[in-house]
């Protein structure tokens, strides 16, 4: 009873989130965008900023327009705005404020027999966020430039489903200006989305697990983040309850702490013995539900 | 490393993150962003 509590509080933070962050309704009337002063700053999920309900700015998508600046300027802001929220709380966000994590959850609950990868490739497969982050976000960005001296958001451009369903699908469809511009980007994209929607219905969020840059970004930050799963070795009865629950196939108890974990909780909530807990600085956590308890 | 150890590059860490924040800020990042996010990005979308 009290896991699916947990379950529901998650949901609703991330479908309240989700709503919060995008709700400028006038954008999808209108098929215009928000230019008011949130735009100034990044939400801090996923969340293309050409979302016609979009408030806040995308992180991947502002630190790739700072690089392009053609001074080649290094994005001190986002990069320190998300390694400050990494070193809080790791991938907190990925499980609980991404909208894109959201909608992949939701098309994985789509009743069909699921897709388990065997765990040598997916081990390996996991590593190509870390390609994505390095050299979409970081390196291509920063230092190619065109002939004009033009660079390009690389990631943005040839890769991100996020900036396809969020702000191209609705604005395509919403304007017609849009729609005769459309070209082979526009079908090449439109593509990936679609295999990304797909693979989402067979395996647990697989945007996330292989080519998610901030996810790979947050993921740095998981072995020191002050938010941490904490397992006591003497309450474990060696069950492996929290293993066969958990989403990200995390292996629990050699490494709570892996950049994997997304802090969903639901390792902690299928715990029969209590043995797992969020804990953080200066308080712990048995059960996200069963709120904050002091540390002896 | 100890837990303590981790707390403390955490904690340093965090510091660090934050002064690379506010540097970005006052250089005028926050500009930046907002030019490119309150105007269609034509590559997010798929058409530039
Ligand atoms: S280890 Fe626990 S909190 Fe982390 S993703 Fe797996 S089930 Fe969720």
């Amino acid at each position: 009873m009290r896991g699916k509590h947990i379950a529901a509080l998650r949901k609703a933070v991330q479908a309240g989130w989700g709503v919060l962050s995008n709700a400028y309704v006038t954008g999808f009337i209108k098929g215009t965008i928000y230019q008011g002063p949130l735009k100034n700053f990044c939400v801090p999920g996923m969340n293309c900023y050409s979302c016609p309900g979009a408030l806040g700015s995308c992180p991947i998508g502002a630190m790739q327009s700072i690089f392009d600046a053609r001074k080649r300027r290094f994005a001190f802001s986002v990069v320190g705005y998300l390694a400050a929220v990494g070193l809080l709380v790791g991938r907190f966000v990925c499980g609980w404020l991404c909208v894109f994590g959201l909608i992949q959850e939701l098309l994985y609950k789509i009743p069909v027999p699921k897709l388990k990868i065997a765990e040598k490739p997916d081990r390996a497969l996991r590593y190509v966020k870390y390609a994505v982050l390095l050299i979409l976000v970081f390196a291509l960005p920063f230092f190619w430039r065109d002939s004009l001296g033009i660079g390009e958001p690389f990631f943005c451009k040839f890769l991100c489903p996020v900036g396809t369903l969020e702000g191209g699908v609705p604005l395509v469809l919403l304007r017609q200006e849009l729609r005769s511009a459309v070209g082979f980007l526009f079908r090449w994209k439109l593509i990936l989305l679609i295999l990304t929607v797909l693979a989402s219905v067979f395996i647990h969020r697989p945007f996330c697990k292989y080519l998610c840059p901030l996810g790979a970004f947050y993921s740095l930050f998981q072995k020191i983040s002050f938010l941490r799963l904490k397992l006591d070795g003497d309450r474990c009865v060696s069950c492996g309850k929290c293993e066969k629950s958990c989403p990200m196939e995390v292996h629990v108890k050699s490494d709570p702490n892996s950049a994997e974990c997304i802090r969903c909780g639901a390792c902690v909530r299928s715990c029969p013995a209590g043995a797992l807990s969020f804990s953080g600085g200066a308080w712990s956590m048995k059960d996200p539900a069963g709120g904050l308890a002091k540390k002896k | 490393m100890k837990r303590k150890a981790k707390l403390a590059l955490a904690a340093l860490l965090l510091a660090l993150a934050v002064a690379s924040c506010l540097f970005g800020v006052s250089r005028g990042e926050l500009k930046t962003v907002h030019r490119k996010a309150s105007t269609v990005c034509l590559e997010c979308i798929g058409i530039g």
